[in-house]
């Protein structure tokens, strides 16, 4: 039998970075993901790699983007808060092209908020962070033995393109305790022929994001357009549970898919037949797969920790296809299954002839726009 | 010992400034630091970046002391000292 | 020495006093008639030569007027946002043992949004060279306020000069982060005259010095002028710069621990050095 330990969410993150071949980790204590930092703190040095606790977020992100400018293999971490923070960094990293990954471990908002878990920076994370025209693949674990999975491949993906790359968890994945089978990935070293290494035998280098004449801006921008296209084909990524026979999908990631899961179990044990669509990256978005699973469904029930920010995109996704319901809780608040299993019926009540306006008023949303 | 310079009128083939006029902007700071008083711009020149140059106006006046090229922003000047001739000691004498 | 031995020829070409340094680029600057940037890339350049440190040298600029000296000197450079130079320095630091840092900001970028970076860097004892260039306005942005605005200068931002009650006195960044165990040397250097900067000079190189020595952290100011900023000609901004400048921010070596600093820990090695 394969042995497995338990580890918390915030340190199997960290581990999986390390083996990935992190070189270097810069973060700020921020609950709930101090632990990922104090596990760096301790592991980077064992190893003679490279571990700063920065003056701030501000200072880390701009200690990951120096680093990242070498050539070295980066982790950042911090939740919503410190995040906002980083949206500077990001710009810049974006925009000179550099590889990071950056971890956020979302926390109530806004502003100070609360340290419990929510998934209210998903605008944050995919439509932002810093101004300009960028987009930066975003994944979102469900489960700790996938995050473990999941951060080799946003090191692969940075390096690949040459952009930060975030990784989305919650509190509740940062702060849980799950058995795991420890089977970390390792990564060859970074190679790159763009870094700055000190200009010995060669041309000097310069990473920057700064193009003043309009003609030069515009074309870098184009060629920036040109690599999120090729994200988008090459980089999209979801998981499809139950949706062969179903009637109605939930659309859910991260710890909200975890409930979901729990919730279509016990609607297919009352007789709904019921799906689970689950997005793994939140940019580029599983759009066209959405698409053709609405084009079966009587309806989606979006589920989120935030008052609604997935829910936009995936209306987008399905264009009008089939009625898009949304359940979500704030705060730091949890959605439990029961209470999905209760949006869902009122999915189903759609299409069911018994439906009554006067006892079931909510099912007036689902019946506006719906289908047959 | 004393030690001979060459007599710079007299070997006028070099001078103690070779002055780069594309990059000077006519700042003039070169003039307020230059001990001799030798250089000044050349009001009857505009270089490629629209300004007067900095001119040599005596180049025998000249001790290369090189502060010219100490204050300048824009490192026009390369400066030359006069060729060395051997001190009386060196002679043998 | 004998009557009869000849003497020795002496050298029949001038000699080279001095020439643009190597790694000061050809191309024109496009700072101001008079801009002390320009004499203070040069003397970088001539430093970073001297030392031979060209190849090994990755230098972070911030944002300000100077936010093309990769423009102007040949060695691998990384932009920095506004105020985080001594940030994304301490990334490379941390990452390339091997790499000489040296790092070159103007007053807003270091001394207004950057304090955070540069005073946490110092404290760290981060061995890197902090070069700061201090022209007391924000060139670039057209003239405004800086941190280091004399009392009493007008600027864009304080049209009636600026006053003590209204936006607080000239802030001494250097002298404050002479305080830090961490930093091994700190100087001020100005571009007033030709002793003044070959002073500025020595400062630098023994700022660098510093750095390879793995002493400390090192930064030089350099009080400098900015005579399109000051509504001054170019000679007039040095009457200014002598006379009132260096009244509140006096050249001079303020700190030099490099004799009984403690012992920093060298950066770490990263496993998988590419």
């Amino acid at each position: 039998m394969t042995r497995r330990v338990l580890m918390k969410g915030n340190e199997a993150i960290a581990e999986a970075a390390i083996a990935a071949g992190c070189d270097a980790y810069f973060g700020y204590p921020i609950t709930p993901q101090a632990e990922l930092l104090e596990w760096m703190a301790r592991r980077m040095p064992e190893l003679g790699r490279a571990f700063v606790q920065a003056e701030s977020e501000l200072g880390a992100i701009n200690m990951a983007l120096g680093a990242a400018a070498t050539g070295a293999r980066v982790l950042v971490s911090s939740s919503s808060p410190g995040i906002s923070l980083m949206g500077e960094g990001m710009s810049y990293m974006a925009g000179s092209e550099l590889p990071v990954v950056v971890v956020n471990v979302m926390r109530g908002g806004p502003g100070l908020g609360s340290i419990q878990p929510s998934q209210s920076d998903y605008f944050q994370a995919t439509k932002g962070h810093g101004h300009g025209d960028y987009r930066v693949p975003v994944l979102a674990p469900s489960a700790i033995a996938e995050a473990i999975d999941l951060v080799p491949t946003a090191f692969e993906i940075a390096e690949r393109y040459r952009t930060p790359v975030m990784i989305l968890a919650d509190g509740i994945m940062g702060q849980a305790m799950e058995p795991v089978e420890p089977r970390f990935r390792t990564l060859p070293p970074p190679a790159p022929d763009w870094a700055l290494t000190g200009a010995r035998g060669r041309p000097p280098r310069v990473v920057h994001s700064l193009h003043l004449q309009p003609e030069d801006l515009e074309a870098h921008n184009r060629d920036l357009q040109a690599k999120f296209r090729a994200i988008e084909a090459a980089e999209t990524r979801w998981a499809e549970e139950g949706v062969a026979d179903a009637e109605v999908a939930i659309v859910a990631y991260g710890t909200a898919a975890r409930v979901a899961r729990t919730a279509m179990a016990r609607a297919r044990e009352a007789g709904m037949k019921v799906g689970l669509f689950r997005p793994i990256s939140l940019w580029p978005f599983p759009s066209a797969a959405l698409r053709d699973l609405a084009l079966r469904l009587r309806a989606i029930l979006v589920v989120e920790l935030s008052a609604g920010q997935m829910v936009e995109d995936v209306r987008l996704a399905v264009e009008g296809r089939a009625p898009v319901l949304f359940h979500g809780r704030t705060g730091g608040m949890v959605p439990t299954p029961d209470e999905v299993v209760a949006a869902l019926r009122r999915g189903f009540v759609v299409t069911d002839p018994s439906f009554d306006a006067e006892t079931d008023p909510l099912g007036l949303i689902c019946a506006a726009g719906g289908r047959r | 010992m004393a030690i001979a310079v060459a007599d710079k009128v007299a070997s006028p083939a070099w001078s103690p400034l070779l002055i780069a006029t594309d990059r000077c902007k006519g700042c003039e700071l070169c003039i307020a630091a230059c001990p001799p008083a030798v250089l000044a711009l050349d009001t009857g020149v505009v270089n490629r970046l629209g300004y007067h140059p900095i001119r040599l106006l005596d180049a025998a006046r000249c001790t290369s002391c090189a502060r010219c090229a100490r204050v300048c922003p824009d490192a026009v000047f390369t400066i030359f000292a006069a060729p060395r001739v051997a001190t009386h000691r060196e002679a043998g004498r | 020495m004998t009557a009869t031995t000849k003497p020795p020829v002496a050298t029949a070409a001038p000699r080279l006093i001095y020439e643009r340094p190597e790694l000061l680029a050809e191309e024109s600057t496009h700072y101001c008639p008079g801009c002390g940037h320009g004499v203070v890339h040069r003397l970088v350049a001539e430093v970073l030569g001297e030392l031979g440190l060209g190849p090994r040298t990755i230098a972070v600029v911030g944002v300000g007027c100077a936010v093309f000296a990769y423009d102007y000197l040949r060695v691998d450079f990384c932009e920095a946002p506004h105020g985080r130079a001594p940030a994304v320095a301490t990334g490379i630091r941390r990452v390339r043992p091997d790499a000489f840092v040296l790092t070159y900001q103007g007053d807003g970028d270091m001394a207004a949004i950057g304090t955070a970076e540069i005073v946490h860097a110092a404290a760290r004892g981060e061995l890197i060279t902090a070069v700061f260039v201090n022209n007391g306005v924000y060139g670039m942005t057209g003239g405004q306020m800086a941190p280091t605005t004399l009392l009493g200068q007008r600027t864009t931002s304080t049209p009636g000069g600026r006053e003590a009650a209204l936006h607080g006195c000239p802030l001494p960044i250097t002298e404050m982060l002479a305080l830090l165990p961490g930093v091994a040397y700190a100087a001020r250097g100005s571009v007033v005259d030709p002793v003044a900067i070959g002073r500025t000079k020595a400062y630098l190189k023994k700022a660098c010095e510093v750095q390879l020595a793995g002493a400390g952290f090192a930064i030089v100011e350099v009080i400098s002028t900015c005579p399109v900023g000051w509504g001054m000609t170019p000679r007039e901004s040095i009457d200014w710069l002598r006379d009132a400048v260096a009244e509140v921010y006096p050249p001079g070596v303020l700190v030099d621990r490099t004799k009984t600093v403690p012992v920093v820990p060298a950066p770490a090695t990263p496993a998988s050095e590419g």
